[in-house]
This record gives structure tokens, sequence and C-alpha cells, in this order.
């Protein structure tokens, strides 16, 4: 104790009840960074633990079989989830297809033409709470847009879905990189008798484009990991689709279908579609990210 | 001489071409603004059969028998919002620790820089594979927790038996993973935005690091970390594929949380496939609910973080 | 935006100070490096008790870091190192035992932006005192009228203490974080242009107060403003590029230094 306290005098007066209050202030200190740290450091676990058992448990099915063959039906062994992986590609450019020009050319009217008009203001807010509204009811929408329309459910049906989850992201991070444009580049487009398309098309897109391209990209990341809005819009199908106009199949919802039969084979296949598709998320994420770093 | 110079400005028989491609532009707006009203039209037209026959009775009755055409939610709602707030109560303190421990230099800031990776994986990860997960991992472990809860603190209604292993505290153990990293994310803006001058004048003063933190940085961030929660929770709420996988989709209503429960998320994910009559009808009902509380809450979250950013603004 | 003109309060231990210290802050070949940039060089100083004194010199030559030096307050960076010391009434503030909090508690600082919490006008200035460990609501609020008095603001907030200091105006505010600096009775107090984010009327103030505020704190003040230096130093010391160039009674420095470049940029032909 003794050796504690004259250790750490208040650094004028050497009064000793001060400096018992100082070691005591320094000891809370170093316990109250301990704790931080360690609860910190505890969210390594479940990613680890994730991480680990996709690879203990999806490495051994994968092979090229995965990605040409059918999935085996119920209790059956081999097989792969091409059909799947296709269904997700598919409806993702479908989503995107309907997306990536309405959230941009949006996102254009709200920062180049008319940034402070109605219906500007509108277009944000409206981004703003679909990025809010859970990805499930982007599916409820869907079905009850196409799939009770047409009576069947559908790569349609799901890439529709896709694309009310990926259009917020789109719109919002386009906007974002359109702002970041500096307003000099336009003023001198304009002032050398550009018209505005001329501006927009020349200068403004050009110097945007890597920035939209990343929101592009982690809307891609997030639809290719959405199981919810494809669960009853496109549903489920064992086979390769003929067109897009009958149920089709998709990773997530493949993952979702296996993981909770009693077959052992069939849930080995779930953790590596899960293998999958995690590495597919990553390498979009990380491209989304790459593409945004090189821009700047 | 006059004349040409007046045509170099206003060329005779000049008109300026329609701009088309603002046109396209503007009209790409208003249909994203329809949109919302699409989505909105479409799930409340599909609902309106049961909106005619259950009224407001759907939300206060617990009855969900499909042959009998028997609908009440209350269950779903009550497990969609306790699913949530007990996620909440788990991720609170991890989240802002994390944040805390982002914007602090305790350890270098390569370590940092690696904890902002791990926090940003979990947020890449799918819902549906931490089902999977929660599947392998958490269900065995909450129910070996459930089984000695119930054996030393059985009385508590909170924790009385028997338990499950697909139960509300299951989902929310991984609820409470999903969120974190958007709690995180906003705490660790939040603390990060107080400005440097508050902190240097807090250790002037003589404060250690914690006291700095508790009285000075902590209370400036706070409106920034209540957002977070908030919007945490509105994420919490939405979340589907994980929960149905472990909550156990039960509409039987009780205190426990080792027992079965069931979220509104849940209900239309495991429902909707097989869905006939008045059960659809009455699927877009839940949904419309769903979207009504995400909405409510989500709205919040915005409205605390613009008023925090306008009051931080002040502060610099 | 009214502005009164009452005089600080006199401060009553003057009388009975012991004579002041030459060395009260004695800084020796001190050298210091953010990462590999090395930003003072070889600095040797002495600066007198209850006087003040002024650093000048062109942005970036040194001025905070040296400041920011005698309360430790540059260990919030990472990466910086020191060779050399610097003592305060002959203790190295280095030394082993020397806690940084009790150090920083001992010295109150003042920042070219005033940073008031977010929290009440008293709550800001009774701070130090809370986490001492001091609550008893008698001593903090004879700590609140001192410490207000003391920066000449108690007229202007004194009905309105428990109210968001954020209210205050830019004068107002940097008078505050005197008050604040100077609650806990350091004895040492440091600025680093403490005026440069003001208007004339409440530079005038703040010159006031720190020629009043002699009489208790060793002062140091970092300053751009060459007028600031003659109205209220008594010591003046010019640095360049991370060199202590010149240091003297400010009246020499200012009507004949010895060195051309003190001559310079007094003159304005520089920096
Ligand atoms: N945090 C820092 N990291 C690295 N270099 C710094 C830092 N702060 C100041 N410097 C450098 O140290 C030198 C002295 O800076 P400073 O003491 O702030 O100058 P002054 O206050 O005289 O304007 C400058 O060259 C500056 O760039
Ligand atoms: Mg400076």
């Amino acid at each position: 104790m003794d050796s504690i306290a004259s250790h750490s005098l208040d650094f004028f007066d050497g009064d000793r009840s001060v400096s018992s209050k100082t070691v005591a202030r320094s000891v809370t200190n170093r316990i109250l960074s301990g704790i931080c740290i360690t609860l910190s450091l505890l969210t390594l676990v479940p990613l680890a633990s994730i991480i680990i058992l996709l690879l203990q448990k999806g490495l051994p099915l994968l092979g090229t079989a995965i990605f040409t063959e059918l999935p085996p039906a119920a209790g059956m062994s081999g097989g792969g989830f091409g059909n799947a992986i296709l269904g997700t590609l598919v409806m993702i450019a479908i989503g995107l297809a309907i997306s990536a020009p309405a959230g941009i050319l949006s996102a254009i009217f709200i920062n180049e033409y008319a940034p402070t008009s109605r219906l500007a203001q509108a277009v944000r807010l409206v981004a703003k709470l679909l990025t809010g509204i859970p990805s499930i009811i982007c599916g409820v929408f869907a079905f009850a847009a196409v799939v009770m329309t047409t009576g069947t459910f559908s790569a349609y049906a799901g890439g529709l879905a896709l694309a009310v989850l990926m259009l917020p992201t789109i719109l919002l991070t386009a906007e974002q990189a359109l702002m970041g444009v500096q307003s000099a580049y336009r003023e001198a487009a304009l002032g050398l008798g550009a018209t505005r398309f001329q501006t927009i098309a020349r200068v403004v897109l050009p110097d945007a484009f890597p920035a939209i391209m990343t929101g592009v990209m982690l809307a891609v990341a997030r639809a290719a990991g959405e199981t919810a809005p494809l669960i009853f819009t496109a549903l489920f199908s064992q086979f390769w689709a003929k067109s897009l106009n009958e149920p089709t199949a998709s990773l997530s919802v493949l993952i979702y279908n296996f993981s909770t039969v009693p077959f052992p084979h069939q849930i080995g296949m779930a953790w590596t579609a899960s293998l999958v598709l995690v590495a597919f998320v990553t390498i979009a994420n990380i491209a989304a990210q790459t593409i945004f770093s090189r821009k700047n | 001489m006059s004349a040409p110079e007046k045509d170099i400005i206003s060329p005779a028989g000049y008109r300026p071409a329609p701009d088309l491609f603002r046109i396209l532009c503007q009209t790409a707006s208003l249909l994203t603004v329809l949109m919302l009203g699409w989505i909105i039209y479409e799930i409340l037209e599909s609902a309106w059969p049961s909106i005619q026959k259950f009224g407001f009775d759907f939300m206060t009755t617990s009855a969900w028998v499909p042959n009998r055409e028997r609908f009440g939610v209350l269950p779903f709602i009550i497990g969609t919002v306790a699913s949530s707030l007990l996620a909440i109560l788990l991720a609170f303190p991890l989240g802002v620790a994390i944040a805390i421990f982002l914007s602090e230099n305790f350890l270098s800031a390569s370590i940092r820089q690696t904890m902002r990776f791990v926090v940003e994986m979990l947020a890449a990860i799918p819902s549906v594979v931490y089902g999977l997960w929660g599947i392998f991992v958490i269900i065995p472990i909450v129910k070996a927790f459930g089984d000695w809860a119930v054996g030393s603190m059985g009385d508590f209604p909170l924790f009385s038996g028997p338990a499950y292993g697909n139960s509300l505290l299951t989902a929310s153990v991984v609820l409470a993973i999903m969120i974190l990293p958007t709690i995180t994310a906003i705490s660790r803006n939040a603390l990060a935005s107080v400005p440097k001058t508050l902190r240097e004048g807090a250790y002037a003063l003589g404060s250690t690091r914690w006291e700095a933190i508790f009285s000075v940085i902590l209370p400036t961030a706070a409106p920034g970390i209540v957002a977070a929660t908030i919007l945490g929770l509105g994420r919490a709420m939405g979340e589907t594929m994980a929960v149905a996988m472990l909550i156990g989709n039960s509409s039987r209503l009780s205190w426990s949380i080792l027992s079965p429960s069931g979220t509104l998320a849940g209900l239309l994910a495991n429902q909707f496939g097989e869905a006939q009559g008045l059960q659809v009808n009455s699927l877009m009902y839940a949904a419309l609910i769903l979207i009504g509380i995400t909405l409510i809450v989500n709205l919040l979250g915005e409205a605390v973080l613009r008023h925090t950013q306008k009051q931080t603004a002040g502060i610099r | 935006m009214q502005i009164s003109n009452e005089a600080p309060a006199k401060l009553t231990t003057d009388h009975t100070n012991p004579p002041e210290r030459p060395d009260f802050i004695s800084v020796k070949d001190f050298n210091f490096f953010y990462g590999k940039k090395q930003a003072l060089h070889t600095i040797n100083m002495d600066i007198p008790e209850r006087q003040v004194t002024a650093f000048i010199g062109p942005s970036g030559c040194g001025k905070s870091t040296l400041l920011r030096n005698f309360n430790r307050m540059n260990e919030l960076i990472d990466g910086i190192h020191h060779t050399g010391d610097i003592r305060i009434l002959g203790k190295s503030i280095y030394d082993k035992g020397v806690e940084v909090i009790s150090l920083r508690r001992s010295i109150g600082m003042v920042f070219q932006k005033s940073n008031p919490f977010p929290k009440s006008i008293y709550e800001n200035v009774v701070f130090a005192l809370r986490i001492s460990g001091i609550s008893k609501k008698s001593d903090l609020d004879e700590c609140v009228e001192r410490s207000l008095r003391g920066a000449a603001l108690w007229n202007e907030v004194k009905d309105r203490l428990h109210e968001s200091a954020l209210g205050l105006s830019g004068g107002q505010m940097q008078r505050l974080c005197i008050a604040r600096a100077i609650a806990n009775r350091p004895k040492v107090l440091l600025m680093d242009e403490p005026c440069s984010a003001l208007d004339p009327i409440a530079t005038v103030k703040v010159e006031e107060l720190i020629r009043e505020l002699k009489r208790q704190f060793t002062i140091v003040i970092v300053t751009h403003n060459m007028q600031q230096a003659t109205r209220c130093s008594d010591k003046t010391a010019f640095f360049y590029l991370g060199k202590l160039v010149e240091y003297a009674d400010t009246p020499k420095i200012f009507s004949n230094p010895s060195e051309k470049q003190t001559e310079d940029y007094i003159t304005g032909r520089f920096g």
C-alpha cells in the first residue's frame, strides 16, 4: 500500500489522501478498459465459430458436381445445386434490370435536375422508408402483385421482390456519389455552353461512376444473401428452370429447405451452399469496397 | 450590324430542345415514389377481406387456426417485440463496448482495423446462414443453459420449464449477433463525432480515460447511441429467416424465454408458401402490421438521429 | 450581447505568497517527435512564477507542441516521444511517480476553440472537483462563485448557472473555460491562442483577465497576435522551425531583438 501511495503523489502537494484516491481512479480506469476490451474481443467468437463450421461442414461436399448437378431428392445422396446458383444469378439480374435504372435515374433527377423539388423530397423520403422495411415485406408485395395475379411462383416474382430490396441502396449511394462530384466541374462544363444532359453524361457521371457501382455491388451482395423475399415468390424447384415464369430455385431458399430436414447429406449440402453463398457475398462486398477505394 | 449579333444569342427559329433525359429521370423518380404506394396498395388490397372480417380484434386475439378460419396475431406481435427487446438487451452493452473500443486507442490501429473488419463481416453473413449456424451451435447451448436455469431459477416465470432448444432466447441470442453491426456502426459514428476539443478539455482537467468517457464523451454521444439502439430494434423486428428457423414458431403465449414463440416475420415466412383463401388475406394483414411497427420504430430512430446531428453541429 | 465591465475579483492570496521563482517551469534539452518528424529541437528555457510568458512564432513552429508538453497532453497522440526533461518546481513531470492525471489536474489549460461541455454552466465549472470525488454542495457552490468571479463571468451568468453552457456567447464560453480551468486551483495556466476565435471586444476582456490572473497563476500563452503579447506578457519566447530563437523580457523582444529572425518576424517581413 505504502509504496503505491508514495509513487503517485499529487503533483504539487504530495497530499496522501488525494494520492490514494488517484490510485483508486487509475485502477478503476484499468479495470474498465479491460472489461471493454474483453467485451469487444468476445465478438470474435461467433464469427470464428461460423467460419470454422462453414469450412468444416461445407468443404467436404464442395466439388464441380455442386455447380452442375441438380439437388438430390429427400434421403438420396450425390447431386449438387447448379439450378439454385443459376436461379440466384437470374433473379439478381432481373432485380438489377429494374432497380439500377430506376435508382440511378432517380438519383440523377434529385441531385442534378431538381434537388429541392417536392418530387425530390418525396423520392428521398420513400428511399429512406424502403430502407427500413423488412425484406420479407418485399416478398409479400411481389406475392400480391405477381404470384396472385399470374397464379404461379416465378423468377419474375422473385426478381421483383429483389428489385424492391435493392432500389433504396442503389438510389441512396448513387445520390451520395453524385453529391461527391465537385460542383466546379459542373460549373465549368455549363460555363462552356454544355447542356445539362451533356454536363451530366460527359462530366458528372464519369466522375461518379465508381461510387455508383459500389452501391450496385453492395445491393447485389445484400440481395444474394436474402431468403425472405424469395421464399414464397420464387419458391423452389428441384429442376433446371425452363422459363422465367415457373418456380425457381435459389441458394438461400435451398439452405433454408435443407437445414430443417432429417437427412445428413442434405444438411451437408446446406452447409456447402452456405459456404458458396458467403463466399459470393464476401467477394461482392470486397469488390464494392475496392471500386470505392480505387476512386479515392 | 445588329442582326448577326442577335443571331448568335438566339438564332432565328431556335427553340431549346426539350431535355428528354430530364423527362426520363423525372419519370424514374415518379415511379420510385409510386413504388411505395404500389406496395402499400397491393398489400392493403389483399389484406382487405381479413381486415373487414376481423377488424381490430385481429391484433388482440391469439388464435391462429387456418382450417377453422380463425386468425389473431397477438402472440406474434408480442413475440416480435419480446424477441427484439431481448436481443437489444444482449447486444446493447456489446455494441457500445465495441464502439468505444473502435473510437479509443486502447490497442494499436491495426487491431482496431481488424475489429472493424470483423464487425463488417458479421453484417455480411446472410440471415439464413445465421439460422443454420444457430441450429447447430446456439440451440444446444441455450438448451443446456435452459435446463440449468429451470433447475435453479424455475420458480421465476421468465425461466419456467420445460426448456426448449427452439425458443425465444435462442432467437434473441442470434438476433443480438445480427444487429450488433448496426448498433456498433451508428454508435461509433456518434462517438467519433464528439468534437476532439471536448475530449481534450476533459483530459486537461485531469480526467482518466473512463472519467472522460462517462462524464463527457458518452453523454455527448448519447442521442446517437439511443438512435443506434432504436434502429437496431427496427432491424431485429423485421429480421425473418434466422428467427423463423430458431424460435419454434409457436402461437402459444408464455412468460418463459425458454419456450417456443413466434414473430410476425416468421409467421409470414412459414405460412405464405402454402396458404389458401382467407389465410392469405390474414397473412397480408399481419404483413401490414409488421410494416406499421417497423415504420414507427425506424422513423423514431431516424428522427433521433437527425436531431442528434443538428445538436452536434451546434457544439462544433 | 451585453458586456459588463466587472473587474475580475481580487485574489487574496498574492500578498502572502513567497517570492517568485524564476524557474517555476524549467525546460532542459527538450526534443520532441511526432513519429519520425521532429517538432522541437533542444529547447532550453525557464518560465518564471506568476508572470505571463508568451510564445510567438509562425504557424507550425512548435508553440502548441511545447505548451501541450507541460501537461503531457501530447500523450493522447500515438507514436510520440521526447528526450530531455521538463521540471516544474524542480520536479520532473516525467518522473515515474507522477500520475499524469494529477499533473493535469494541477495545471489548467485553455484551448484555442472554447470547448464547454454540453452541460450546465455550473457542471462545467465543477467538473474537475467532481472527478476528484468532491460532491459536497457547499464546496461546489463556493468553487463556482470563486472561479466565475476569477474569470470575470460571475455577474453575467449568476442567474442562469443551471442553464446549458452552449447558450453563452463565444467570449463568455471562453471565459467559462477559463473558470473551469482555474476551478481546481491549479498553479499553472496554459493558454493556446485563447483569443483567436473571439471578436475584439471579447479579446480585450480576456486580456484584462489574463493580467489579473497572473497575480495567482503562472501563465503561458501562445499567441499569433503580437500586440497581444506586448499588452499582456512579461516575457516573450520566439520560436522558428521548432527551435527557440530568442527568449527575453517582452519590451526587449519587441524594441530591441538580438536576433535577425526575431526582428524579421515582429516587423512582419515573414511568417
Ligand atoms: N498530431 C500531430 N501529428 C504529427 N505532426 C504534428 C501533430 N501536431 C503538430 N504536428 C506538427 O508539428 C509541428 C508543430 O506544430 P504546432 O506545435 O501545432 O505548431 P504551432 O502551434 O506553433 O502552430 C508542425 O509542423 C505540425 O505539422
Ligand atoms: Mg498552435
